[in-house]
């Protein structure tokens, strides 16, 4: 049966028909309804972990007790994973193990731009590169093969192109892999030096002879056509070749890592100039050059995604002439929610002008006016340790003007860590915890402060008060966002305070708790005097009247979150249903 | 035969559904599809775009800039941003529901009308719809967008029972009837 399925539900798809018993993953765009969709299949324990690292461990296990397991995530995610990948690299598998990575090229949603081929290099493990949703399913299937045939993890690569476009998939029936039972072997799984030693040769001979074995698989594919040009490229850019080059010559490859360098010779002794076309870093070409490939130079961007027109550009070939794109148009950009409870608490920092060191989330778009809030953003978990940094770096007298903004789920993923450092040094520093129960950003999927697991059942709901008082931290506040008073306030004070402080913020994301949603406000016009303090809220349920000079709410978008009351001074705003 | 169609509005206005509505309709009709989105942070009013491709073999899931046969504009202003898609053949189809940008909003913008006015003359054919108000009177707000997609299978050759049969799998059991209405609606303007 065919079905028409995104990169990221056919890769669901593949894991389920490969007889994946266990997915661990943390969400991150573009990879995220990846696990979302393997939810739906009963024959997979699946599960949110709290980071990277630990998904790709509980995968680690699973595969150690011999069953096939499968970690997704974000390139960034990678990072986090990489201490345990690169002595995974040298343990290598029972039970066949796929990490799934997810490359966002020209950074549609994320906060750099790198390029995790280079992970399957510094890994020593092969890495797959599919080019469209069928692919994606084969590749996982195919790359629990190998997983399990050459004894490695796999990195199977995705970018947003795949994982967010959709195309026509052959669907197949599941099929079950016998259990392999728990491995007790201990010169492959316990890497002490002594072990590792003799691993580490195994890791190079198991590259050979991956690299053996990509030279004569089937996922190379060579198109024949006009000799005078040959190019080499896969996944995504295979199909911007296809289009911008049908007269060409093409090597498409599908595992990436290691390369099959053979097979590219041959390519190369059939064609006169030979060229590489890859989206980000010239990872394939730098490789062929080193093996002394001679390949003819293009003068590519090694930033942002590639394109039909771009591979065009590249051959100095005609493209249509667009029309001018028009200039200055209103934008759209991100915002905060209506009722979204970041809003109240970053009115209260701008208020008193703090310096926040922020982090990732929808709270990172604290950042945008007219609330302008965020004056870092590094990478998850980084505001808590900042914000430390921040407060030895000047002996205190910064964090008695600074803050960390963190969200509850990245307070779970690294945030931990770095306020247990705090704690244990003696900082002075205020971190604010915006708990909001739920990851929002990456399309609310539930967290260890939601109370209850991927599937919907329920779980424990962690205290986060309770964790930050158990680290020894003495002032621990709970704050109402929607209570600007209250949140200056405390922020007054718990700055000032030659000690660490906790603040944390007890209103839930409007679509972790829908039933929070009530009447809608109104203002009423001849009490408005036209201040502009509640158009400063930046809520896109508040417009300006600009020839009235009054402010005025869309009460179809408002959720009745009672902020703007609060910061109205006039008494102008008032909620329906209440006289 | 070959349709580029490029579908865009602002989150939350059923973009993402009507595009894969369309994708599968070329699917069932026998052609090779692709779809490709932007949709980041969709929730918070940002802009949404779909890239649609139907042919005998697709490759790219993204349509060149020039190349769009149809663009399809969910909300009125948005078709200016995405102008560079536009051929000197293409169709626009444009709902005429506006959606202020913050900007507007708070008074700082305007919204373009006059460069709307402009610009309209650059296709071959504009078809408008007020999808808001077919929506009204299929009984359910929400299905403004089925209308928009009525309207574009109008231009297409795939057979309407195939759009209505597709339909069917997508939507909510409980709003299929007002969705069909609001698709036949469109259909027929
Ligand atoms: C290492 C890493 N993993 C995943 C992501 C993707 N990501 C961006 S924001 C976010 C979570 C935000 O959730 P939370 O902290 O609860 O804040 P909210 O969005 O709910 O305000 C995630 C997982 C990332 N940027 N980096």
């Amino acid at each position: 049966m065919k079905k028409v399925l995104s990169g990221n539900e056919a890769i669901a798809r593949g894991a389920y028909e490969a007889g994946v018993r266990v997915v661990s993953s943390y969400p991150g765009t573009p990879s995220s309804e990846i696990t979302d969709f393997v939810k739906q299949y009963k024959e997979i324990y699946c599960e949110w972990a709290v980071n990277e690292k630990v998904a790709v461990e509980v995968a680690i296990g699973a595969s150690l007790a011999g069953r096939r397991a499968m970690s997704c995530m974000k390139h960034v995610g990678l990072n986090v994973a990489a201490d345990p990948l690169m002595t995974l690299s040298y343990t290598g598998v029972n039970g066949g193990l796929i990490i799934l990575v997810a490359d966002d090229p020209n950074m549609f949603s994320s906060q750099n731009e790198q390029d995790s081929r280079n992970y399957a290099r510094f890994a020593k493990v092969p890495m797959l590169e599919p080019s469209d949703s069928n692919e994606a399913k084969e590749y996982v299937k195919k790359g629990f093969e190998i997983s399990e045939k050459f004894c490695t993890p796999v990195i199977v690569r995705s970018v947003t192109r795949l994982s967010h476009s959709m195309s026509a998939v052959e669907l197949n029936e599941r099929v079950e892999v016998e259990p392999k039972g728990l491995e007790n072997n201990i010169p492959k799984w316990v890497m002490v030096p002594a072990n590792a030693r003799q691993r580490h040769i195994f890791v190079e001979n198991r590259l050979k002879e991956l690299e053996h074995f990509n030279n004569s698989s089937d996922f190379i594919t060579e198109e024949i056509n006009d000799s005078e040009i040959g190019i080499i490229t896969s996944g995504i850019p295979y199909h911007y070749v296809k289009e911008a080059m049908p007269e060409a010559s093409i090597l498409k490859l599908g595992m990436v890592w290691p390369l099959p360098v053979e097979r590219i010779k041959e390519f190369a002794k059939k064609v006169k100039k030979l060229y590489v076309i890859e989206e980000l870093d010239p990872f394939i070409e730098t490789e062929l050059r080193a093996k002394g490939v001679k390949l003819r130079k293009l003068n590519r961007p090694v930033n942002g995604e590639l394109s039909v027109d771009a591979v065009k550009k590249l051959f100095r070939k005609k493209t249509v002439k667009a029309k001018n794109p028009i200039l200055n148009l209103p934008n759209r950009p991100p915002n905060m929610c209506p009722g979204c409870s970041h809003r109240g608490m970053f009115y209260a920092i701008n208020k008193l002008k703090l310096f926040a060191a922020g982090d990732i989330g929808c709270y990172t778009l604290g950042l945008l006016p007219p609330l302008s809030a965020i004056n870092s953003t590094v990478c998850m978990g980084a505001s808590v340790s900042m914000a430390h940094g921040i407060d030895r770096a000047s002996g205190g007298e910064y964090a008695k003007k600074s803050v960390a903004v963190i969200g509850d789920s990245t307070f779970f993923h690294t945030g931990i860590n770095g306020l247990l450092n705090s704690a244990y040094n003696k900082g002075f520093s205020t971190v604010i915890i915006l708990d909001n129960r739920i990851t929002g950003m990456t399309g609310h999927q539930p967290n260890p402060g939601t109370g209850i697991t991927i599937r919907g059942e329920e779980g424990p709901k962690v205290n986060i008060e309770m964790l930050c008082r158990a680290f020894g931290i003495k002032n621990v506040t709970t704050v109402d966002p929607f209570d600007v008073d209250e949140c200056v306030r405390v922020l007054k004070e718990e700055t000032a305070r030659e000690e660490l402080s906790v603040i944390i913020t007890n209103r839930p994301c409007i679509f972790a708790d829908r039933t929070v949603i009530t009447n809608p406000y109104y203002i009423k016009e001849d009490k408005c005097t036209g201040c502009t303090a509640c158009t400063r809220l930046g809520c896109p349920a508040i417009s300006w009247d600009a020839k009235k000079k009054k402010a005025l709410i869309d009460e179809t978008l408002c959720t009745g979150c009672s902020l703007c009351p609060k910061v109205c001074r006039f008494d102008a705003i008032f909620q329906r249903g209440d006289k | 035969m070959k349709y580029d169609i490029l579908m865009f509005g602002v989150g939350g206005q059923g973009t993402v559904l009507s595009s894969d509505i369309v994708c599968e309709v070329a699917l069932e009709s026998g052609f090779d599809a692709k779809k490709s989105e932007i949709h980041g942070m969709a929730q918070r009013g940002g802009s949404v775009v779909s890239h649609v491709r139907i042919a005998e073999k697709v490759f790219s899931p993204v349509i060149a800039l020039g190349e769009a046969d149809i663009l399809v504009s969910f909300e009125q202003m948005e078709f200016l941003r995405y102008i560079e898609y536009a051929s000197d053949n293409s169709t626009l189809i444009l709902n005429t529901n506006k959606i202020f940008p913050p900007g507007v909003l708070s008074g700082k913008e305007e919204y373009p009308d006059k460069i709307i006015r402009q610009k309209l003359k650059l296709f071959k054919y504009v078809k408008t719809l007020d999808a808001l108000d077919i929506a009204k009177s299929a009984g359910n707000m929400k299905v403004a967008g089925m209308a928009v997609v009525g309207a574009l299978a109008r231009m297409l050759t795939f057979k309407k029972d195939v759009w209505e049969n597709v339909i069917k799998g997508k939507v909510p059991s409980k709003t299929i009837e007002s969705n069909i209405k609001a698709f036949n609606m469109g259909y027929n303007i």
